[in-house]
């Protein structure tokens, strides 16, 4: 049928993937996204990456050969599954996002990465302001030894009333830095235009060409706030290149700590949007009880983002019986105080003013732009990954419930962070209590005939494809790696929910008062660095 | 109301005594680490080689502090040369003093006489995140809860550099945040200082090598005070923060 029907966390041949002539595979995934969605889409040059660098004996033949053509990966899900497709493009190609608006910003980090032009995207224009891997003419027609950011045409509304604000790279808060362009009439916001970069610091490029030793550490500084998600989505697609499966008791380990990631965010994310609206009672202690679960990171690998806790093949650190016992103290206690300051703040009708009917996404528009995670399910979308594709999907049936609201408004996400925090709480107690949290020994391998499997030591399994996904704090986060002939990675594409996400807060705040603008932006609570990679 | 009064009851009075001898980082904690210049040059070897942020100089026997991710991988196998406390107090005014061949020693901070003199008292601090993975702000970000309430020691955060005495830095200054990071320091008026948080801001971290990167604030800013760590603990920051204005 064209497709490849695939899974989460396991390897297919490259050559498995259907390869399609471009009007074709146009046809298939735009039939295929009437009703579905885009996990990932992107491109890898036919000659490699590596490009000018070492070891490739037949690197400068292939570089002429093949300079001018790309394969395009798209993978897709609906509810009936995870689906694969390719393609074959020269130095530009139709551009799918005139058809299907969820492909905007993918086709856009296409054009950017490697000088791809996709002839009639409705908006072209950069993502994170670098110079393109291939050394092909740069799409945008920017000068990269300049300083680049914010200079970019920014949409601008005529008229006599119409003013403009300009926010950021530089926030007035302790926050990252991203560019916020308002066009607005009087307080209202007609039109909001976001521009990243500033984050940019070169990841994917450095995935393919770094040590094998440096790779735990630089996913987990893809996003500070994603540590475990970035590191499960990592150690899976891992594992899988090596057939490696991972007991029972390491997929408990490593959704606990997941689950304790979501709390610990969520509650920031509730704190800061009591911040917002100037409710002091649940800022304050939702800022202290995030900190608590923070701690209980330092507890278990003694870093307060989980840094170095989970890895492929096994666990640096082991939960002792002991650790178990008092985890399970620190969870009763914060239960009782994570319901009464958070059902403080969402009993309370002066919030409740700020937060119902306003940045208001609804369930038509969240599916247009395939809005994903908790923001996602407030407008009204059934999908939580560890309730469909989780290599954990088992272990969540058992305790986690799929939250969604349909009104898509500051408050419905507000009320999917909280009961999806109650949700997460019962879910860890219930593992810490009955679960099997028991990893024999630092790199476990009970179902690998005994060898131990170091990361700096192994081979992956070569032209292979492989594909792991996670439902972080913010929503579905993705991985891609390709390995060449040889088993070396030649492509590592990550997705960040907020690559999905960002989208919809520009289209949140239309028509709201720019007062409203940081309400609406924390009940999104995206990430900048994750999305600039 | 009533609720909101007996929540403010229960919740209580949550914030810590600093400085204090009681504040005790859980035993996983990786703080302050010690090298032992009698270890053998196998075991040196072997950190060197394993060491994902190439921390460490066999020849020298030193580890760069300013460069460590304290992931505590070199705490996974058997070796003799590297150990780490859980001691959080780390902080340095030169950014050699990072350099450690057996621990690292606290700066003599009296004689930042004219900090402590103009900034002493009150202080307002601007902070300018340009590349980092985050969570080195967001560590920054909780001295303003409860439990570290910073604005006790009369420092304080702000939104514009034009009402900051300083700036405080994280992330390993992308190229594409340098404009705006010398425009925020050329706003904040003089005299001023300048804090780099993290090992990103302090060394560019594992993305030192990219040219997307800067690689360290100290390349394009005087740097007054270097905190160690990916992320520092909030203790660590709130302990250089308290020695180096009071
Ligand atoms: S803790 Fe520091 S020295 Fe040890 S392996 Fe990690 S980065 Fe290297
Ligand atoms: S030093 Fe570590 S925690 Fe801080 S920004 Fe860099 S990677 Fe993130």
């Amino acid at each position: 049928m064209g497709l490849l029907k695939i899974e989460n966390g396991v390897a297919v041949n490259i050559e498995d993937i259907p390869l399609l002539t471009f009007d074709e595979f146009k046809d298939k995934i735009l039939k295929f996204t009437k009703t579905g969605y885009v996990v990932q889409h992107f491109a890898v040059p036919c000659y490699g990456i590596k490009g000018d660098t070492t070891n490739n004996k037949n690197n400068n033949e292939n570089n002429n050969k093949n300079k001018t053509s790309y394969k395009i990966y798209t993978v897709l899900r609906n509810d009936g599954g995870l689906y694969v497709i390719s393609t074959i493009v020269g130095n530009s190609y139709e551009s799918l996002s005139q058809y299907d608006i969820k492909f905007h910003m993918f086709e856009r980090e296409i054009a950017e990465q490697f000088g791809i032009v996709p002839k009639n995207h409705p908006w072209l224009k950069p993502v994170r302001y670098h110079k393109n891997y291939t050394g092909n003419p740069d799409v945008f027609g920017n000068d990269y030894t300049m300083p680049i950011p914010g200079n970019y045409p920014f949409y601008e509304v005529e008229g006599e009333e119409i003013h403009q604000v300009a926010v950021g790279p530089v926030h007035a808060g302790i926050i990252e830095p991203g560019h916020f362009r308002f066009n607005c009439i009087g307080e209202t916001i007609l039109n909001l235009e976001i521009q990243h970069g500033y984050q940019h610091r070169g990841i994917e490029k450095q995935l393919i060409t770094c040590k094998k030793k440096i790779l735990p550490p630089l996913i987990e500084s893809v996003a500070g706030d994603t540590v475990i998600g970035n590191s499960i989505c990592f150690s899976e697609a891992i594992e899988g290149l090596c057939d490696y499966v991972a007991n029972e008791p390491l997929l408990n380990y490593r959704r606990l700590l997941l689950e304790i990631e979501r709390i610990a965010n969520h509650i920031g994310t509730l704190g800061g949007l009591a911040g917002d609206v100037g409710y002091l009672p649940t800022a304050s202690y939702y800022g202290r009880i995030r900190g608590d679960f923070l701690n209980m990171f330092v507890f278990i690998c003694g870093n307060r983002f989980g840094r170095s806790s989970v890895q492929p093949f096994g666990v640096p650190f082991k939960l002792s019986d002991s650790h178990i016992v008092e985890l399970i103290r620190r969870f009763e206690k914060l239960k009782k105080e994570v319901i009464d300051v958070g059902n403080l703040m969402l009993d309370n009708p002066e919030v409740l003013g700020r937060f119902d009917y306003t940045g208001m996404v609804d369930t038509e528009t969240a599916k247009l732009i395939g809005l994903v995670g908790p923001a996602g399910r407030a407008s009204g979308i059934e999908y939580d990954v560890r309730k469909s594709f989780s290599k954990a999907k088992n272990i969540y049936d058992r305790g986690i419930e799929l939250v969604v609201r349909k009104d898509g408004a500051v408050s419905s996400r507000a009320k999917t962070y909280f009961y999806e925090t109650l949700d997460s709480i019962e879910f860890c107690m219930g593992l810490l209590k009955v679960s099997d949290l028991k990893i024999n020994s630092n790199n476990n391998s009970s179902n690998n005939n005994g060898n131990s499997k170091k990361l700096e030591e192994i081979t992956l399994k070569p032209n292979s494809f492989i594909i792991t996904m996670e439902e972080a704090w913010r929503g579905e986060l993705s991985h891609c790696i390709i390995t060449d002939e040889n088993g070396n990675i030649i492509r590592y594409k990550i997705k960040d929910p907020s690559f999905h996400n960002w989208t919809a807060l520009e289209l949140a705040v239309r028509n709201e008062g720019i007062y409203d603008f940081p309400l609406c932006n924390k009940s999104f609570n995206l990430s900048y660095c994750g999305f600039d990679l | 109301m009533n609720n909101i009064l007996s929540n403010r009851i229960r919740q209580g009075y949550r914030t810590v005594e600093f400085p204090s001898d009681n504040i005790q980082l859980p035993e996983a904690y990786r703080g302050r680490p010690i090298l032992n210049p009698n270890a053998s040059d196998e075991d040196v070897q072997k950190v060197a080689s394993l060491c994902p942020a190439d921390a460490i100089n066999p020849d020298e026997r030193t580890l760069d502090m300013g460069k460590c991710l304290f992931c505590g991988k070199c705490q996974s196998i058997k070796q003799n040369f590297i150990r780490f406390t859980r001691d959080y107090r780390m902080f340095v005014l030169k950014r050699e003093d990072l350099i450690i061949k057996d621990t690292l020693k606290e700066p003599d901070t009296s004689s930042l006489k004219t900090i402590k003199k103009l900034f002493g008292k009150s202080v307002y601090m601007r902070e300018v995140c340009a590349g980092g993975c985050n969570a080195c702000d967001a560590d920054i970000n909780v001295l303003n809860t409860p439990v570290y309430d910073l604005s006790r020691f009369g420092i304080k955060f702000v939104a514009s550099p034009r009402h900051a005495d300083g700036l405080v830095v994280t992330g390993p200054i992308t190229k594409n945040m340098e404009l705006a990071l010398m425009k925020t320091y050329d706003a904040t008026p003089s005299p001023k200082f300048v804090v780099a948080v993290g090992t990103c801001a302090i060394s560019g971290g594992i993305f030192r090598e990219n040219e997307e990167v800067v690689g360290g604030v100290d390349k394009i800013l005087p740097v007054d005070l270097y905190i160690p760590g990916c992320p520092p603990h909030p203790f660590t920051n709130l302990y250089a923060f308290v020695k180096f204005f009071k």
